[in-house]
C-alpha cells in the first residue's frame, strides 16, 4: 500500500483522519482554556477592569481607576540606611529622579476631590543602572480586602444604583457582612476625613514585599512615606471646589518643594506578608531609607506620568515581590487598563475616541 | 552538493526545541494575561528571557535554513499544497524573529525596564511612547493568534504527511531518523518516501 489515497476509505484511515482532527483540536482548546474563553466565570485582569469601568462609565484615555490625579516629579535622597537590607541601587546614599501622581481612587476623572477619603501617591523611581521601581500607595494603613476575588465583588457592591447615582447601601453592607477581613479599612475609613492636600498625608505600600541583601538574605518588609508638612494650615478652599487638591499641589509647590520621610518597616517572623487587611505590630522596626523631594507639578493629561503604569511588581534588583496575592492581580489589572488607555490615545482600530475637550466635560 | 531527503540533524534538534518553547511560549503568553492569579507574576518572569532565547534560536536556525536546502517536497504533491507548505514556513520564521522583537520593542515603548532576570537587564530598543505601545502590543496579541493558527496548521499538515500520505515528509524532520543514504536498514517509510521525493536537484 503504498499511496494510500487510492485505496477506498478504511476504517484505519478514518482513524487516522479523527488523530489528526483530534490533536488539532485538543491544542486549539487548551489555548482557548488557558486564555480564559471557555471559563467565562474565572476572574480575570479584564473582567475586574471592565466591572471598574462599568461603575464609572467610559472615559477614554484615561485610567480605569484613581482616574483623577495630578502629576509631579522631584527626587529620592537615600541616607544608605537601608543599604544593609536591600541591594537595590536606590539605597545607596544617592539621589535617584522620581516621576510621580497624586490621584484619588475610581474611575471618573472628574470626580469631587471630596467624594472620598483616600488619596492615592504611584512613584517611579529612575534608577542610575536602568532598572526602576514603581509603587502605588494609599493615604490607607491597610487595604480594604485581601484577594482580587474580595476586591471584584467589593467592586460590584460598589456599583452606582442608576436611580440615585450612589452605591447601593444594603449591597454595601452585605458585602461588608460576608468579608469580615474588611473591618481594619473600615475602622480607618470611619474617622478619615477627605484632607485638604496630598501633601500632608502618610501613603503606605500596602502590600508587603521583600528586601534582598547582597548576601541574598531576604526581609519581608512595607514601607510607607510620611510628609515633613503638617495639615495644621490646610489650603482654604471654596465649598464647592471639587478640585482643590490639585490647586492645593499648585500652591504649595510655588513656595517650596514637598518632603516625605521613606519608611521601610521590617516584619518579625510571624508577620503576615499575604494579607493587606491586616497592619504589623506598632513596635516593629522601621528603617527611614531617605527623603522623598517633590518638586514640580504638571496637568496629567500631559504630563510624564500620563504614559506610566505604576505596576507593584516592577521591582528593582534588591527588591521582591511577596506571596499577597494583591500584587500580581495589581499587576495584571493595570496592564490590562494601560492597553485600553494607550489604545485610546493611538486611536487604534475600535478604541473608545479620546474627547479633546473631555476636561472641560463634567459628570 | 545535493539535497537530503531528511533536514540536517542540527536543523532537526532546533526544530523540536524550538516547537516545544514557542508552544510553552504561546500558552504563557495568553495565560498571563488571562490571570489574576500568581501565575501571572511568575509566567511574566518566563515570558522574557524565553523570548530572548527563542529570538536566539531563531536566527540561528534562519542562517542553517538559508545554508542548506531543505528536502524537497515530494513531487506528487498538488500546487496548492505546495504553496501553502512554503508560505506558511516562511511565516512561521518571520514570527519566531517578529514576536520576540516586538515584544522587546513594546516593552521598550511602554517605559518598562526589559528584565531578563532580578539583576539582568537589557537596553530598551525603542523610545518611550504610548501610542507605539499600544500599536506594538496589539500586533503581538494578534500575531501570537496568527501564529498559533499557523502552527496547528503546520502539526495537521505534519500528521497528515504522517498518516495519510506516508510521504517520508514527517519523517524528514523526525528525531532518531538518521539521512536516509546511509540507512538502508530503515523502514518501509522511508521506501515510501524514496517513491514519492522528487530527484535531487544540483545545487
Amino acid at each position: 500500500m503504498l499511496d494510500p489515497l487510492d485505496t477506498p476509505p478504511s476504517p484505519r484511515l478514518a482513524w487516522r483522519w479523527i488523530t489528526i482532527g483530534v490533536t488539532v483540536g485538543l491544542l486549539a482548546a487548551a489555548f482557548a482554556y488557558v486564555a480564559g474563553w471557555l471559563t467565562p466565570r474565572r476572574l480575570t485582569p479584564a473582567r475586574i477592569v471592565n466591572a471598574l469601568q462599568d461603575n464609572s462609565g467610559l472615559h477614554p484615555g484615561f485610567r480605569r481607576n484613581h482616574a483623577k490625579g495630578v502629576c509631579v516629579s522631584g527626587y529620592f535622597e537615600s541616607t544608605g540606611a537601608a543599604a544593609p537590607y536591600s541591594s537595590a541601587s536606590v539605597f545607596a546614599p544617592v539621589r535617584t529622579p522620581v516621576v510621580g501622581r497624586f490621584a484619588i481612587p475610581g474611575g471618573n476623572p472628574y470626580a469631587p476631590d471630596g467624594g472620598t477619603p483616600i488619596r492615592s501617591l504611584a512613584l517611579r523611581f529612575n534608577l542610575a543602572d536602568g532598572q526602576q521601581w514603581r509603587t502605588g500607595m494609599n493615604n490607607s494603613p491597610v487595604f480594604a480586602v485581601a484577594t482580587p476575588q474580595a476586591f471584584y465583588e467589593q467592586v460590584l457592591a460598589s456599583r452606582p444604583d442608576p436611580a440615585t447615582g450612589k452605591p447601593d447601601p444594603a449591597k454595601l453592607a452585605a458585602f461588608f457582612a460576608a468579608h469580615p477581613e474588611t473591618a481594619a479599612f473600615r475602622t480607618w475609613a470611619k474617622t478619615a476625613k477627605p484632607s485638604a492636600s496630598f501633601g500632608t498625608e502618610n501613603y503606605y505600600g500596602l502590600n508587603a514585599f521583600y528586601l534582598i541583601d547582597t548576601a541574598s538574605q531576604r526581609h519581608a518588609v512595607r514601607w510607607r512615606v510620611v510628609p515633613e508638612a503638617h495639615d495644621d494650615s490646610p489650603s482654604a478652599h471654596a465649598a464647592d471646589d471639587s478640585d482643590y487638591l490639585t490647586r492645593d499641589v499648585q500652591q504649595r509647590l510655588a513656595q517650596g518643594p514637598l518632603r516625605w520621610h521613606l519608611l521601610l518597616t521590617l516584619a518579625a517572623p510571624g508577620d503576615p506578608t499575604n494579607d493587606a487587611t491586616q497592619a504589623w505590630p506598632a513596635d516593629r522596626t522601621s528603617v527611614d531609607a531617605g527623603t522623598l523631594v517633590i518638586e514640580r507639578e504638571q496637568a496629567q493629561d500631559s504630563g510624564d506620568c500620563r504614559d506610566i503604569n505604576y505596576d507593584p511588581t516592577v521591582l528593582p534588583h534588591g527588591i521582591a515581590i511577596s506571596d499577597d496575592p494583591l500584587l500580581p492581580a495589581r499587576s495584571a489589572a493595570y496592564a490590562d487598563s494601560y492597553l485600553r488607555r494607550t489604545n485610546e490615545e493611538a486611536g487604534a482600530p475600535g478604541a473608545p475616541h479620546v474627547d479633546a475637550h473631555s476636561a472641560e466635560r463634567k459628570p | 552538493m545535493t539535497t537530503s531527503a531528511t533536514f540536517h540533524p542540527l536543523a532537526r534538534l532546533l526544530h523540536w526545541t524550538m516547537a516545544l518553547l514557542i508552544l510553552a511560549m504561546l500558552f504563557i503568553g495568553v495565560g498571563m494575561v488571562g490571570t489574576v492569579s500568581p501565575k501571572h507574576s511568575w509566567l511574566l518572569a518566563i515570558h522574557r528571557p524565553l523570548g530572548l532565547a527563542i529570538l536566539l534560536l531563531a536566527v540561528m536556525r534562519l542562517t542553517i535554513r538559508l545554508r542548506r536546502r531543505p528536502p524537497a517536497l515530494p513531487g506528487d504533491m498538488p500546487r496548492w499544497q505546495c504553496y501553502l507548505a512554503h508560505a506558511s514556513h516562511w511565516l512561521l520564521y518571520g514570527l519566531m524573529l517578529a514576536m520576540p522583537l516586538i515584544g522587546w520593542a513594546m516593552q521598550s515603548a511602554g517605559g518598562y525596564p526589559i528584565m531578563l532576570g532580578d539583576a539582568w537587564r537589557v537596553p530598551a530598543i525603542l523610545p518611550e511612547n504610548a501610542a507605539l505601545f499600544a500599536w506594538l502590543r496589539e500586533a503581538h496579541r494578534y500575531l501570537a493568534y496568527l501564529f498559533l493558527l499557523t502552527i496547528l496548521g503546520h502539526v495537521g499538515a505534519a500528521l497528515y504527511h504522517a498518516l495519510i500520505r506516508r510521504d517520508g515528509v514527517f519523517q524528514s524532520m523526525a528525531l532518531g531518523v538518521r539521512d536516509r543514504g546511509r540507512v538502508e536498514e530503515d523502514t518501509d517509510l522511508v521506501e515510501e518516501a524514496e517513491a514519492t521525493t522528487s530527484p535531487p536537484r544540483p545545487e
